[in-house]
């Protein structure tokens, strides 16, 4: 009998991966160390719950209200916790602002660290060796990766994320959206914008 | 530890390939991992420092092609053998065969799962003065320990300026040994990307790193 006929006989199709974790998981649930009906919680929260639309709730509401946004670029975790929108986020969270000479993307080049409170759980590519090696050296040639140029004068400003603060990018606000409500901002505001290595989208492609 | 985890700077990983409507997951198992992980995590199993390490530790071919949370996974399973919370018999068996050795913390209940995802606070009363103050120039050390640390490679002995003071925060380098907090100033450390990266560098480029006291000296 080959190998193959025997996966079968065992009614799984489950990948090897799958077959490891479901091992590591069983010991663990048997110890009592962790309970699965718990895990399933911590996963829906983050397919459902936890991602980019908190950070864009916040955006939004630093480009509709100076004061908010002061407080934001002063203290963001606190700022953040104030507001009351999108639940607490955690410690020593840092919001740095884009502006026409300025222009800051964020990477963690010996990890994934990433404002996940704000932008859920970091995509593939964030947490790739080519976004890690390339981002601190050559930061317009990722840009350009994603279709982004900027000016050859505006200065860029990496944010390597080697300690337990966390940064979000506060992009600037687009063209063309004087007297926005908040919901409509939200609805510009990428993920990828919030990283720094998009822009927003612009009020024509919103109208889209 | 200089290793393939380090990797700013480094030439011929390619281009970056977003993926357009990326799932959270990939697979289900992805999601069992990052659940385990955040609640073992919670349960005080082991520290974020300590499973950096473990997956920092792992084989330079390994890290470089497995995916991210078939890394974690394999970290998840370092950590439960160098911890005592299993055995080989019970890894190879795929369930316990043995007592559970008590955790740090309470297991996260069904009742209480915001403890597990909850981010954790790093910040911690200061036992000294700062010895740097914003606008100061400082270099970086150049270490090279055998061990966890997060002043990555391409901003040792680099000279840089403090923008931000952020407090004392638990310091990776001693937490991940297992040797307790070890609290210490933590700072913004700017530099210029021709300071790092040569004179070919992009003259508007300026990257920071966030930098503990240790890393620094006065320059």
């Amino acid at each position: 009998m080959s190998a193959h006929d025997d996966h079968h006989e065992h009614g799984s199709e489950l990948s090897e991966m799958a077959l490891r974790v479901r091992a590591l998981e069983t010991i663990l649930t048997e110890k009592g160390y962790v309970d699965p009906a718990a895990l399933d919680v911590i996963v829906e929260a983050y397919e459902t719950k936890i991602g980019p639309r908190n950070g864009a709730i916040v955006v939004a509401r630093a480009w509709n209200d100076p004061a908010f946004k002061r407080a934001l670029l002063e203290d963001a975790t606190n700022a953040v916790a104030m507001l009351g929108l999108v639940g607490k986020v955690g410690d020593h969270l840092v919001a740095v602002e884009n502006t026409p000479k300025l222009h800051n993307m964020v990477v963690c080049t010996l990890c994934s660290c990433y404002p996940t409170d704000l932008l859920g759980l970091p995509p593939v590519w964030y947490k790739s060796a080519p976004y890690r090696s390339r981002s601190v050296r050559d930061p317009r040639g990722v840009l350009a990766d994603f279709g982004t140029v900027l000016p050859a004068d505006t200065e860029i400003r990496v944010w390597d994320s080697t300690a337990e603060t966390r940064f979000l990018v506060l992009p600037m606000r687009p063209a063309g959206t004087d007297g926005w409500d908040e919901e409509r901002l939200a609805a510009l505001v990428t993920r990828d914008s919030m990283i720094g290595t998009a822009l927003p989208k612009s009020a024509a492609e919103a109208a889209r | 530890m200089n290793g393939v985890h380090d990797m700013g700077g480094m030439d011929g990983f390619g281009k970056v390939e977003p993926e357009a409507n990326e799932p959270v997951f990939h697979a289900r198992w992805e999601g069992r991992v990052m659940a385990i992980m955040r609640a073992m995590g919670a349960a005080g199993a082991w520290n974020l420092d300590l499973f950096r390490d473990a997956r920092e530790h792992q084989p330079a071919a390994f890290y470089l092609t497995s995916s991210y949370y078939k890394s974690w996974a394999k970290s998840i399973e370092t950590l439960m053998l160098s911890r005592g919370l299993a055995t080989p018999d019970e890894v190879a068996a795929g369930h316990s065969l043995h007592p559970a050795k008590p955790l740090p913390r309470e297991p996260v209940p069904l009742a209480d799962v915001g403890r597990a995802i909850r981010r954790g606070s790093y910040g911690r009363p200061a036992a000294a003065r700062a010895s740097f103050k914003v606008g100061d120039r400082v270099r970086t050390k150049n270490i090279n320990p055998a061990t966890h640390t997060r002043l990555p490679r391409y901003a040792r002995g680099k000279l840089g300026v403090v923008e931000r003071v952020h407090g004392c925060h638990v310091f990776p380098d001693s937490s991940a040994r297992g040797a307790g907090e070890d609290s210490q100033w933590l700072y913004t450390v700017v530099f210029e990307g021709r300071t790092l990266w040569g004179e070919d560098a992009d003259p508007a480029l300026r990257v920071s790193i966030e930098a503990f006291e240790p890393y620094l000296e006065p320059a």
